[in-house]
Order: structure tokens, then C-alpha cells, then sequence
């Protein structure tokens, strides 16, 4: 599979900035024409991942936050989302349903909801290292009077 | 975002609109439970029709007024949802929990 398309982008693990990351990544992918449906499950993969770096990776302190998207040539984006945080420890255990390390107003669910929307999800970590995250979903192409 | 908080008798209603992600639930959420404190329902009707936009923090913020409600056997209803809200609520196994309405205009 080759690239055809790529961007990269950095920002600060401010919680302001969620918004901003969903939204920039649903941009660069209408490029392959997505659906409104398509496109919202996108948008909730990215935020579920970019949120996990700001509470878990960064744990609420600043740092940076790296996220890199691309297309593939059988209409497929591809999105990288990484950290330079506390790391997993066990992350088969942390990628299960309801799984949490934080009580309280998490679910458990962010893993759960990336897997249930996204075709593929895949995760390096390694302890006070850090997380990337990577996403994958191909976009099935529609026919339209523009061709 | 906001919340916007009707009382009638014993039953509070927050209608949420905007987008709901982790910067903004702890806003709804200080919202609502101050109206709970406040008013001690039987019932808390949470609306949904007007989010734009929902990750898992939309989930934590449902199972937290559960929980705290069911602390004095107040009861949750949730109103407004739409298909995909839907699928990450039973994900959470909040439908065996609470009374989920989905959208009338389903997308
Ligand atoms: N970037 C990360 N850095 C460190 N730990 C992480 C990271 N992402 C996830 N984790 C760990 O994996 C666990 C599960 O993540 P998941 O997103 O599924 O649930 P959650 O974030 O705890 O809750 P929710 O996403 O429902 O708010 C987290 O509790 C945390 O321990
Ligand atoms: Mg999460």
C-alpha cells in the first residue's frame, strides 16, 4: 500500500485542544470522501486516543502531543497518535472493555469505541517512554457525478 | 457547549447541546450535580438531541450521575440519542441501567 497523502502536526496536551485534533484529521481525510457517519467515526477514534494522552500519557501535565495522518492508496487513512508519556504497562489488559486505571468519570471505554469504529487499531508502549497509537479505516468509495 | 436545566416537581432535566469530550464534561457534569444537590430529584432526564458530538466522556459522565443517583434511588433517563451515542452506551451496558430514548429524526 503507498502513500499518497500525509500530514503532521504537534500541540500542547491542553484538553482545549481535543477539538481542534478530531477536527483537523476529519478535514484532511474528506479528501476521500467519507460519510457523515464515516467521518463522526473518525472524529471519536481520534479523540478517544488524543484524550488518553492528555490524562493518562501526560496525566494532566503539558507536553507534546504528535499526531501524523495519511492516505493510502486503496482510499484508507491512516492516523498515528503518539505521546511521550507514563507508557502502558500491560496493554492487552488496558486495551479490554471497561478496562480503567482512573475510577471516577472514566469508562473504560476509549479502547473499545477506536476498536468498534476504526477497521484496525494497534498500540506500541513502552513504560516512561510513551504511546502511539495507530488507527486504520478504508473509506468505501462512492460513486458520484463528478466520477 | 452548555447545559440547560429544567426543574418540574421531582424531575430535574439537563439538556446538553454542543460537543461533549473530556475538556467539556467537567462543566456539564459540576451543571448537573449542582441541580441534583439542589433539588433532590426522583428523576434526572438527561437530552441528548443536541450534542453535536460524543466520545467515552459523554459515558463516563452518564455512569457518574447514575451511580450518584442511585446513592438515594433517584432513577436516569436518557433522551435524544442517536445511533451511534447508542452504540457506545450499550458498550457500557448502560441499557440494562437506565431508559434510553434514541433520536426520532435518526441519522
Ligand atoms: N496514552 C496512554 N498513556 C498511558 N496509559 C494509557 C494511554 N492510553 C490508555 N492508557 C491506559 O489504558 C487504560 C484504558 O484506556 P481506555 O481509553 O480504554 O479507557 P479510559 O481512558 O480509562 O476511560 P475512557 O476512555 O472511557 O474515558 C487507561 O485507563 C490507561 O491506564
Ligand atoms: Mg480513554
Amino acid at each position: 500500500m503507498e502513500v499518497t497523502n500525509r500530514f503532521n502536526m504537534n500541540f500542547l496536551s491542553r484538553s482545549a485542544n481535543e477539538a481542534f485534533a478530531r477536527a483537523a484529521v476529519a478535514a484532511f481525510a474528506a479528501q476521500i470522501d467519507p460519510t457523515l457517519e464515516e467521518i463522526s467515526d473518525i472524529k471519536t477514534a481520534v479523540s478517544e486516543a488524543v484524550t488518553n494522552c492528555i490524562v493518562h500519557g501526560y496525566k494532566e501535565k503539558m507536553g507534546k502531543i504528535y499526531i501524523s495522518a495519511e492516505i493510502l492508496d486503496n482510499n484508507t487513512l491512516r492516523v498515528k497518535i503518539k505521546d511521550k508519556g507514563a507508557g502502558i504497562e500491560n496493554i492487552k489488559r488496558a486495551m479490554e472493555p471497561l478496562f480503567t486505571t482512573v475510577g471516577g468519570e472514566r469508562a473504560g471505554l476509549g479502547f473499545a469505541v477506536m476498536q468498534s469504529f476504526m477497521d484496525n487499531v494497534s498500540v506500541r508502549s513502552a513504560k516512561d517512554k510513551g504511546t502511539t497509537v495507530t488507527l486504520t479505516k478504508r473509506i468505501t468509495p462512492r460513486y458520484s457525478i463528478n466520477g | 457547549m452548555a447545559v440547560e436545566i429544567k426543574i418540574k416537581g421531582e424531575v430535574v432535566y439537563a439538556y446538553l447541546s454542543g460537543e461533549l469530550d473530556h475538556h467539556s464534561a467537567a462543566f456539564m457534569r459540576q451543571a448537573i450535580d449542582s441541580a441534583i444537590e439542589l433539588n433532590m430529584p426522583t428523576l434526572l432526564i438527561m437530552d441528548f438531541e443536541n450534542i453535536t458530538f460524543m466520545d467515552s466522556s459523554g459515558i463516563g459522565l452518564v455512569m457518574g450521575r447514575y451511580r450518584n443517583l442511585s446513592k438515594s434511588g433517584a432513577v436516569l433517563n436518557i433522551t435524544g440519542v442517536s445511533r451511534q451515542m447508542y452504540k457506545m452506551m450499550e458498550m457500557a451496558g448502560l441499557n440494562r441501567l437506565a431508559k434510553i430514548e434514541q433520536q426520532s429524526n435518526e441519522r
